[in-house]
């Protein structure tokens, strides 16, 4: 049997991993020390690293994370931790004009070697100011990384390859996935003896030949369920892309996909103006124009602030219902 | 080694300066920080300073003149050094230097400037760059997909005659590939979209390559012809009545110098009113439904050089004969000096086509798409007819024509139309109510 690990237990693992080979790592944020963090995903590393590694922080984002970013630059590979994403905007300066910019400002010099991570994802009831995914936004920045995992091998793999990276690099998880379970293989089970993921290298889920289904973080699982449902229901083979990183993105991947089904939906939770399925479907038909036998087309969450009301907000993020029904309307 | 003062950049935006006053002349001593020169950039008139120390030397541009970004402007020399034999080429490199700024800002004003396209006598002229696959070879735009239109391409395949399984009937790449080579597709258009007989040329034959106009009127009249189910009606009106009415009309405006009416002026009224009795022609098929105007955009045929075109006259209804008569007048006067815009042939729901000047006495139009009917007018001759008590008398008479696409509209709709026109062309006065 291999071994099951939730997302949570499956970054918890990289965190201490990481620990361990570096000591200029160090995991800072609001409660990610004594309490474990707010969603437990640092449970059990302040006990066993202690006060110097593990750094419970103030409520105060522009304050810790702008204190990461300048140690990164002296060296210190800091983890912070957003206890939302939505709070990137209290620390928005840092991040954008120093984090993002210090190494091209410093004429290559400086490096910022942070990750910046938490979850960014709504569905949750935690309403709109809680509900942010800002990964189009960060991910315009020339400079920045941005990652949305959308399982727990991928997770563990691309957190070893975050914290690695001499960039800035913006990790996005999702607290409707943190206690879903994968299979990941401990270390011994691998050849390298490590799980490690290189940023920019999308993976495909699942193979198909009729239409390209492209989705990153929690929205691949959605695909998933749609494609099984093409399959099963409408004799439709539908291959799965997961991007993993969103910047560095990996376009080649994409591209010999959508060259071969010929049809592509980009799916994701973001909302859909200036969305990163805009860029790829931008990416797609200047590219590949001629191997498209229909538009390239989206599927976003609702446009409209994450909606408070349960039942609306069912239906605000995309299910592979709406997905599936899509891809009828192109095949 | 001499200085050459260059414009500078004095706001973030400025591509040039104007020269607003010299605050030295040649001669003086320049400091670095001495202000030398106002300067007036896009956002403000600022001091420049001088960059170098010595004896301005010579001042190279006239207040009022623009200088652009890095161009020269005055040489500086060292206390006591004398102006080098080549002094003109180094001020001429460093206008060199500044040549591409100012000629990118001339490339940028002109794209700038809006393309007026009212010399174009016919809406969206197609591009003759379109790609050749985006067309079939009968020139009628049809709705592939970017794949089928390459697979088309390389198989040979006639998009024109293929169907589309798409959605909205676009035409995909299984579509294409299950069609034959050059041949129809799966389910078959029947009408072959390309002439098959071609026309041989011998050395003496001249080969025009067609104009747009051409092309648009062999597309739109190729696929009336095809896809349209035409009938052909015909009536014989009496004209006397609507000469003599003319005449009367005619002959008080020749006193009072008010407007000359033709014919056709009064058959345009006529068709106008007759649609108002009959709406049902006035109407479009629309596929899986038919269209009924609540207006009558009226399309009048006009000649023109090389082809014709069909300017609207819109909302006709609301026209006196007087606003008709002077309608037809401006456009026809303006579509001979391509001058109608793009706006003006739009909106058209019944044509008529009037080949009476010509000497014509009777023809059948092709229906101008995608209306249902055109009038075809023919000249007035005078013709022997039997009068009311049955005696053989010389008669003034008049063929009305009508084209009808046989979807919408069916011959006893079409012949009670004609009827009413020939009833108001008979008793032209009824017009005038």
């Amino acid at each position: 049997m291999p071994r099951r690990l939730s997302y949570r237990h499956a970054l918890r693992e990289a965190f201490d991993e990481e620990l361990a080979r570096d000591p200029m790592v160090v995991l800072m944020g609001e409660e990610v020390a004594q309490y474990n963090g707010a969603y437990k995903v640092t449970e059990g590393l302040w006990d066993k690293w202690g006060d110097d590694r593990i750094v419970d922080t103030p409520i105060s984002e522009a304050g810790f994370i702008g204190m990461g970013i300048g140690a990164s630059m002296l060296g210190v590979r800091p983890v912070m931790e957003l206890m939302f994403w939505s709070f990137y905007t209290v620390a928005w300066d840092q991040i954008v004009n120093n984090a993002a910019m210090v190494r091209y400002m410093s004429g290559g010099k400086i490096n910022c070697p942070i990750v910046i991570r938490g979850p960014a994802n709504g569905g949750t009831g935690v309403g709109a100011t809680h509900s942010h995914t800002p990964e189009n936004i960060l991910a315009n920045f020339p400079g920045m990384k941005c990652v949305c995992p959308s399982n727990a091998y991928d997770a563990k793999g691309l957190m070893k390859a975050a914290i690695r990276d001499n960039d800035p690099v913006m990790f996005m998880e999702s607290t409707k996935l943190y206690g879903e379970e994968w299979d990941v293989p401990s270390n011994d089970e691998l050849p390298d003896g490590e799980l490690f993921i290189p940023l920019g290298v999308a993976d495909v889920k699942r193979e198909g030949s009729d239409i390209t289904l492209i989705a990153h973080g929690r929205a691949v699982i959605t695909c998933l369920k749609a494609a099984e449902i093409l399959e099963a229901e409408h004799g439709i083979s539908a291959e799965v892309v997961d991007i993993r990183t969103i910047r560095p993105l990996d376009e080649e991947t994409i591209l010999e996909s959508v060259a071969k089904t010929h049809r592509a939906i980009y799916v994701e939770e973001n909302k859909p103006f200036c969305g990163v399925g805009a860029q790829i479907a931008y990416m797609i038909q200047s590219t590949i124009f001629d191997e498209l036998d229909a538009p390239v087309l989206r599927i976003n969450s609702l446009d409209a602030p994450a909606i408070y009301s349960p039942p609306l907000e069912a239906i605000q993020l995309p299910t592979p219902e709406v997905v599936v029904e899509k891809a009828l309307s192109i095949c | 080694m001499p200085k050459i003062i260059e414009m500078p950049k004095l706001s973030d935006t400025m591509t040039e300066g104007t020269l607003a006053k010299w605050i030295v002349k040649e001669g003086d001593t320049v400091t670095t920080g001495k202000p030398i020169a106002d300067v007036e950039t896009d956002k403000a008139t600022m001091e420049m300073t001088s960059f170098f120390e010595g004896t301005l030397h010579k001042l190279l541009v006239k207040v009022g003149e623009k200088i652009p970004l890095g161009a020269a402007m005055a040489v500086v020399l060292e206390d006591g050094e004398e102006a080098p034999a080549n002094l003109d080429e180094l001020i001429a490199k460093a206008n060199a230097a500044a040549a591409p700024a100012a000629e990118t800002k001339t490339g940028d004003t002109k794209a700038d400037t809006p393309q007026r396209a009212t010399s174009s006598l016919l809406p969206k002229a197609p591009s003759a760059s379109r790609r050749p696959a985006a067309r079939s070879s009968s020139n009628v735009r049809v709705k592939a997909s970017p794949l089928a239109r390459k697979v088309a391409d390389e198989l040979g395949v006639d998009l024109s005659r293929v169907d589309g399984t798409g959605p909205g009937g676009r035409i995909v790449r299984a579509d294409v590939e299950s069609a034959p080579k050059g041949g129809s597709g799966a389910g078959g258009k029947s009408a072959p979209a390309t002439p098959t007989i071609r026309p041989v040329v011998g050395p003496e034959d001249e080969r025009v390559p067609t104009s747009t106009m051409r092309n648009i009127i062999a597309e739109r009249l190729l696929a009336s012809k095809t896809q349209i189910p035409h009938f052909y009606l015909q009536i014989d009106i009496d004209a006397e009545p609507l000469m003599d009415f003319r005449s009367q009309l005619n002959a008080t405006a020749e006193k009072n110098g008010g407007n000359k009416y033709t014919f056709n002026d009064f058959i345009l009224k006529a068709v106008i009113r007759a649609a108002g009795t009959v709406p049902a022609i006035n109407a479009a098929w629309d596929g899986d439904a038919i269209v009924k105007y609540k207006s009558v955009g009226l399309s009048v045929a006009i000649a023109v050089e090389d082809g014709l075109v069909t300017p609207v006259i819109k909302q006709a209804e609301k026209k006196t004969l007087l606003e008709i008569s002077e309608a037809v007048k401006d456009m026809a006067s303006r579509a001979k000096n391509k001058k109608l815009t793009p706006d003006e042939f739009a909106g058209g729901t019944i044509t008529v086509s009037n080949l009476g000047a010509y000497g014509i006495d009777q023809f059948s139009a092709i229906i101008n798409p995608p209306q249902a009917a055109i009038l075809s007018i023919g000249s007035i001759r005078n013709t022997p007819v039997v009068d009311s008590k049955g005696a053989i008398v010389a008669g003034k008479r008049m063929w009305l024509g009508l084209s009808g696409d046989h979807r919408v509209v069916d011959g006893a709709v079409a012949a009670t139309f004609l009827a009413e026109m020939k009833k108001l062309l008979e008793n032209p006065a009824l017009m005038l109510l």
